[in-house]
């Protein structure tokens, strides 16, 4: 288990216009700065670093793209050092283009329908509960270690009927395929290959004992002709199941504890107006959106009067859209009552992100269950903040005084 | 004398990401895949003119129209 081994370094930026790098320390540690000098350079700047790789900095440019199917693959959906061979059904539907895209979305639709996460929400509660009976007498705690990251992963081993008491294997694979695997490809193949073997031997389990889950689901999906899915659909989708449900809300959640923690006004308003969370979860997820996605350009084209040539991959930043001050007044500041806010957390187009109505639901539970039972807390300044590299971006060390006597 | 709204949800847009329901439940419904539909003939009930204006300003895909009749 390597779950605190470090990526291989890059050599560092110097020229952030035209050698960005979104692995660099300084991206990792503070990237808003960044996308503001790049979007004051151009809506599109390109690095040569990960063999060729364009990013757009305005929200404009990332909506061209998202909506862009035909110039834009998402064939591979993560940018990385290397470019290895795309297996079929990698992980459907996010890797899929038009017109094999929307059935495969649509398969994966019901289960995560605002309803069906209602139905979710109690156990959701049980766990943030559970989690805070653990720590709570400690007087501190690291709220990313023994909070955050446990609630998502928790809820998603839940849906698809594997053992919650797993989590820590998951969360390997996690840091090994989205950070470790940015520049190191043994190390995705690696986690790529346990995984498979790990659903291959749940899926062998349930052709003898039927359970009533995300696993059997897709194991009794039949396309319009009748057919079930091929084997390899479905060890894909459960592949994306759950790389996308872990790290992606873990991070948000702990992006939003941190905020609250270094900002008391914002903290003590969402205690005297509970009801205020759900507006404020949205202007969170604006303001420290978790994802960035990557398309790979396989057709010559201009977006935002910029050319983009074939072979390189983009680094689709919905983040940095969402600091576009043209799309939102005071962009680079958190607003928790902002009332206009169509931010671009969970992408734009057809590959909206699936899970989006869980997270929000997971977000809203572990801030109303935190804030009930610990009003107070704040940065421990003995400890150190630390964030994760790359694709989903929040914190992974996130040490916490706990109680009015700090 | 008052404006009637009217909402409409371009379904060739809609995504799914479920703002308007949040936002505005008397005013849209979800399918079974969550995609968003307006209730109804879309006619805006008085009182909920605010709620029409807010889903539309939060839809990330720019699929809500807020027609004044």
């Amino acid at each position: 288990m390597s779950d605190v081994s470090q990526p291989v370094a890059h050599p560092p930026v110097t020229d952030w216009v035209n050698d960005f790098d979104h692995t660099d320390p300084q991206w990792t540690e503070d990237p808003f700065p960044i996308w503001d000098e790049l979007r004051a350079a151009s809506p599109v700047v390109h690095t040569e670093r990960f063999l060729g790789c364009y990013m757009p900095t305005t929200y404009e440019a990332v909506r061209e793209i998202a909506n862009d199917t035909e110039h834009f693959s998402s064939r591979r959906i993560i940018v990385r050092d290397v470019r290895p061979e795309v297996a079929r059904n990698a992980a459907p539907p996010i890797t899929s283009d038009p017109p094999v895209h929307k059935p495969a979305k649509q398969l994966l639709l019901p289960p995560f329908t605002p309803d069906a996460m209602k139905k979710l929400e109690p156990r959701m509660r049980a766990i943030c509960n559970e989690l805070i009976d653990g720590f709570i007498a400690d007087g501190k705690v690291d709220a990313a270690a023994r909070y955050s990251k446990y609630i998502p992963v928790r809820a998603i081993a839940h849906m698809l009927g594997i053992p919650e008491s797993d989590s820590d294997l998951f969360i390997n694979w996690i840091h090994m395929i989205l950070e470790l695997g940015i520049k190191d490809e043994s190390k995705l193949l690696q986690a790529a290959q346990e995984m498979s073997a790990y659903f291959s031997a749940h899926i062998e389990e349930r052709k003898t004992k039927p359970t009533d889950d995300l696993i059997s689901y897709l194991m009794n999906a039949r396309d319009k002709e009748g057919n079930p899915l091929e084997d390899s659909h479905v060890l894909g989708s459960l592949r994306l199941l759950l790389i996308a449900g872990i790290d992606t809300t873990w991070s948000a959640i702990g992006s939003s504890l941190w905020h609250l923690a270094k900002t008391p006004a914002d903290r003590e308003r969402l205690l005297a107006e509970p009801a205020l969370i759900p507006t404020a979860v949205e202007e969170l997820l604006r303001a420290y959106s978790p994802v960035t996605m990557a398309r790979e350009v396989v057709k010559e084209t201009t977006i935002s009067g910029c050319p983009v040539k074939a072979g390189n991959m983009v680094l689709l930043s919905f983040p940095a859209a969402n600091r576009d001050p043209k799309m939102f007044p005071d962009a680079d500041k958190v607003v928790i009552d902002r009332r206009e806010n169509r931010h671009a957390a969970f992408g734009l187009g057809i590959h909206r992100c699936v899970g989006s109505n869980l997270a929000r639901m997971e977000m809203q539970v572990a801030l109303e269950e935190w804030l009930k039972r610990i009003p107070d807390f704040a940065l421990d300044p003995a400890g150190t903040v630390t964030w994760s590299q790359g694709t989903v971006r929040g914190p992974r060390q996130l040490p916490f005084l706990l109680g009015k006597a700090m | 004398m008052t404006e009637r709204l009217k909402v409409h949800v371009d379904p060739d847009k809609c995504q799914g990401h479920a703002r308007c329901k949040a936002l505005a439940p008397e005013l849209f419904e979800l399918d079974e895949y969550g995609n968003a539909h307006e209730a109804g003939d879309g006619i805006v009930p008085p009182g909920l003119e605010d709620k029409a204006w807010l889903a539309k300003s939060n839809c990330p895909e720019i699929a809500i129209d807020v027609i004044e009749e």
